[in-house]
């Protein structure tokens, strides 16, 4: 870790003296116009284009950038102007060409993006000599010097802006999981709702996804964290669950699981039978396609991961305490309420971006899942009753994996949109990626240029990611047409 | 009709019509139907009511029978179980809508609003005539109009500047701004991605897949932070028009990819058709392809529309003051501290935002059944 963040950070100090910017872009920018070049297929283009190679390189190593863009585009207009012999329609005027038409457009746009880039760019660099902002990543490894209160790796105050940045990135992760798994419960829940044919539920299901998805997210996380989760008891007091889990205005506190050594055994046939329930599902499929029997090994798959994790758990003498929270009654008044780091604490920010972001996305997941079941027209259900199937096969075998295939693709959408709308954290200081890298560590060390890049990068990351698992998931549904 | 039969159990003449039977019409039968056809039914329709009254009733209670609906300041909202405070909405109602805007001047954005309202409303109802010239006038004529109006500098206006803008005319500002320059920014882009040329349709795939991957939240920061330092010295940029580039691109990008859809939607034939008559690229776009393919996806568009008005209120993360950032300011304001007032303000600043959305998403549902020409199955 430490060598590698090393290599990131000389990198940069090679990189930003002016110079070497100005090299790379002249040979960006001519290996663009080469291509260009080289796709118009005429031998007077390639010959230009050649001739143009030798010189610009030379011309942009020794001189300078200016030089090479303008010669880039004598070339380019020099090319153009020699006529374009077509072999079957003879000579037309270049400029009724569509090729070359194409190749004005396309150099055009790329003199002018590359040039976009470049001031950019050299703009900044002068723009931050001038500020005295340093640049590279060095910073990660300086003293981030504040605490964060949400932390899923050992975290303090002396712990670097490389550590700041793992942990706001894994709160984000943490509440986009979460915030997904309780959206799709409840989406499914309300798009089935939607298809009642009970009046009343239809309805109840209708005003929620009206109300809820067209009142910005910014309020919903607004109306949760000020509103409703400010009205509960004060630190010096608790609401309590089974006299288990309580809640106060530092969030919900609850018993914290604290594995004992030999906790491993029941993590590993945790997996061993979630393995073997898997193979025997695939076997007793390979079963019933050979013989026709059928066997019920949805259930005993649930069996045997409820059951041999337990056996494991008991067998290994239940290596698993809890420690919960310390609640202080009695005493003097200003030393009441829950002592800090006892038991497990879900701060408020947390809880109240989670259900908002919940509630909010759940709506758009209704309608998804109204639309898809919608979108498996009803003939379907008659030839599977017409078939012998009864209801729960037709809906599991016939009307499910025809709907799921509608469902995925703007399903995937709002998975992303949750997970880039939980950057809204910074609005309650909920510790996120945003919030305490983009937010904090950007104000402490003035570094934006990097610090924003490193924060888009990590959110187009996690889109690709996302959309990656999905669209394989989705290819393996697809499969089911035929 | 007329039978001939002569037996005698043969009826020869009509009985008269009866209605039908209770359970099957009227009110009974659709309550039969619809909420106690089944045990399932039944239960449905018990659980249904019961989550309505947990819902409706203490809402009912806060809203309107507790409320407290006049008052100087805080004491007439300073008793016990008090409701919502819509005395204070009452009192700070300009601050929402203007913010610090100065007083004298607030009859500009008076103006500027109705003026658009005029020019809209037409515009949103079908059958009225001079759709060409109505749309340059509310795309074209009109922001030039509101801008001048809103910060002046021309024709004696005194300047306002951006700074005490807020309120309810922030959002709006921000929204059709977005809208106005996502709508251009969005079909040149879809083309672009659509186009035969390699770089172009490069540069427009790279633009809009940057600007759907990442968050709404960090292109403000950068438009905030990292955009004055990609300007040359000298060259700064007002903090709302900063806001106004990043939201306008980031909605452009959505709006590319619900133009490309639409024009994904055309079929080949058109464009053959096109080129057959002669017409050329862009004059097959403008008459035939794109008219068709953005009548498809109006829909999508007015969708995009809601989620940039709702998107608008993150401004309020750097430090500017819609709506939103309005009501949550006026909280600190302790002549009207009382408990409510955090409620309150969200219930209000939600009801504007709800009517505001349903009533597009109403538009876009309305449009797409108007414009479904096709078969209709």
């Amino acid at each position: 870790m430490q060598g590698l963040i090393d290599r990131i950070t000389s990198l940069p100090e090679w990189y930003f003296e002016l110079g070497r910017i100005d090299v790379t872009f002249a040979i960006l920018m001519l290996a663009g116009v080469i291509a260009t070049i080289m796709s118009w297929k005429g031998r007077p283009g390639m010959l230009v284009g050649a001739a143009y190679v030798v010189v610009a390189v030379v011309l942009a190593y020794f001189m300078s950038f200016q030089a090479a863009v303008g010669l880039g585009m004598i070339a380019s207009i020099a090319a153009l102007l020699v006529p374009n012999i077509h072999p079957e329609h003879g000579t037309i005027s270049w400029f009724n060409d569509p090729r070359a038409r194409g190749l004005i457009a396309q150099i055009i746009l790329f003199l002018l993006v590359t040039f976009g880039i470049y001031a950019m760019v050299t703009n900044t660099i002068v723009n931050l000599e001038r500020q005295n902002i340093a640049s590279g990543f060095g910073f990660l490894n300086q003293t981030a010097g504040f605490g964060i209160n949400q932390t899923l790796i050992p975290y303090t105050e002396e712990s670097t802006y490389g550590q700041t940045f793992i942990v706001g990135l894994l709160n984000t992760i943490l509440v986009a999981i979460v915030g997904i798994f309780l959206a799709t419960i409840l989406g499914f829940i309300v798009g089935v709702a939607r298809l009642s044919k009970n009046w009343v539920i239809n309805k109840i299901a209708y005003w929620y996804i009206e109300v809820m998805r067209n009142v910005p997210l910014l309020l919903h996380i607004f109306v949760w964290y000020f509103a409703v989760l400010r009205a509960v008891p004060d630190k010096r007091d608790k609401w309590s669950l089974f006299d288990t889990f309580h809640l106060n205005i530092y969030g919900i506190w609850a018993p914290e699981p604290l594995p004992g050594p030999m906790f491993w055994m029941t993590v590993v046939a945790f997996l061993a039978a979630i393995v073997i329930a898997f193979i025997l599902a695939k076997l007793a499929k390979a079963r019933q396609m050979r013989t026709g029997e059928t066997f019920p090994s949805f259930w005993v798959g649930l069996a045997i991961i409820i059951i041999l994790p337990l056996a494991a758990f008991f067998a290994t003498g239940s290596p698993l305490d809890f420690e919960h929270p310390k609640f202080v009654a009695e005493g003097p008044i200003f030393k009441r309420g829950f002592e800090f780091q006892s038991g497990l604490q879900v701060i408020p920010e947390f809880i109240a971006l989670l259900l908002a972001l919940s509630i909010y996305t759940a709506a758009y997941i209704a309608e998804i899942v109204r639309a898809g079941i919608l979108a498996v027209s009803h003939g379907q259900t008659e030839a599977a009753n017409a078939l012998g199937l009864r209801s729960g096969p037709t809906l599991r075998l016939v009307v499910i994996p025809q709907a799921l295939r509608v469902i995925i693709p703007p399903l995937t959408n709002q998975y992303l949109n949750l997970t880039k709308n939980s950057s809204l954290a910074v609005a309650i200081a909920y510790p996120d990626l945003v919030a305490v890298f983009a937010g904090t560590t950007l104000n402490q060390t003035g570094q934006a240029v990097e610090i924003i890049v490193i924060t888009m990068l990590v959110y187009l990351g996690l889109s690709l990611v996302t959309s990656a698992i999905m669209n394989w998931y989705n290819s393996r549904i697809a499969l089911v047409e035929r | 009709m007329s039978s001939n039969t002569t037996e005698a159990f043969v009826r020869t003449d009509f009985l008269p019509q009866q209605t039908a039977p209770v359970s099957e019409h009227g009110i009974v039968g659709w309550v039969m139907k619809n909420l106690f056809s089944s045990p399932l039914n039944i239960l449905q329709t018990l659980v249904g009511i019961g989550l309505l009254y947990l819902i409706i009733t203490p809402l009912f209670r806060f809203g309107i029978t507790n409320a407290v609906w006049e008052g100087a300041d805080r004491t007439a909202c300073a008793i016990d179980h008090v409701g919502a405070c819509w005395a204070m909405v009452k009192a700070k109602f300009p601050q929402y809508m203007y913010f610090q805007y100065p007083i004298d001047e607030r009859w500009r954005v008076d103006l500027v609003g109705l003026v658009g309202l005029v020019l809209l409303i037409p515009m949103l109802i079908p059958f009225v005539p001079l759709k060409k010239t109505n749309a340059i006038l509310l795309l074209v004529i009109y922001p030039v109009f509101a801008f001048i109006l809103l910060y002046g500098g021309w024709f004696g206006l005194p300047i306002v500047e951006t700074p005490v803008w807020g309120g309810l005319m922030v959002t709006l500002v921000i929204a059709v701004v977005g809208i106005v320059a996502s709508l251009p920014l969005g079909i040149l882009f879809a083309l672009g991605r659509r186009s035969d040329m390699p770089l172009v349709r490069s540069v427009s795939i790279a633009f809009i897949e940057f600007w759907r991957g990442i968050p709404l939240i960090t292109v403000l920061f950068m438009s905030s932070v990292l955009l004055p330092l990609f300007l040359p010295e000298g060259v700064t940029f007002d903090k709302l028009l900063r806001a106004l580039i990043g939201v306008a691109l980031f909605s452009s990008a959505y709006m590319a990819e619900t133009i490309r859809g639409g024009l994904q939607a055309i079929p080949k034939g058109q464009y053959e058709g096109a080129q057959a008559l002669g017409l050329s690229y862009w004059k097959m776009m403008n008459l035939i392809v794109l008219p068709q393919a953005i009548k498809h996806v109006i829909p999508g568009i007015v969708n995009s529309f809601i989620a940039l008005f709702k998107d608008t209120t993150l401004v309020l993360i750097i430090g500017m003051f819609d709506l939103l950032g309005a009501i949550q300011t006026s909280f600190t304001d302790p002549k009207w501290a009382t408990e409510t007032q955090d409620e309150t303000g969200y219930l209000f600043a939600a009801l504007i935002f709800w009517v505001f959305c349903f009533a597009m998403s109403r538009y876009s549902i309305f449009m797409e059944n108007k414009l479904h020409t096709g078969h209709k199955r």
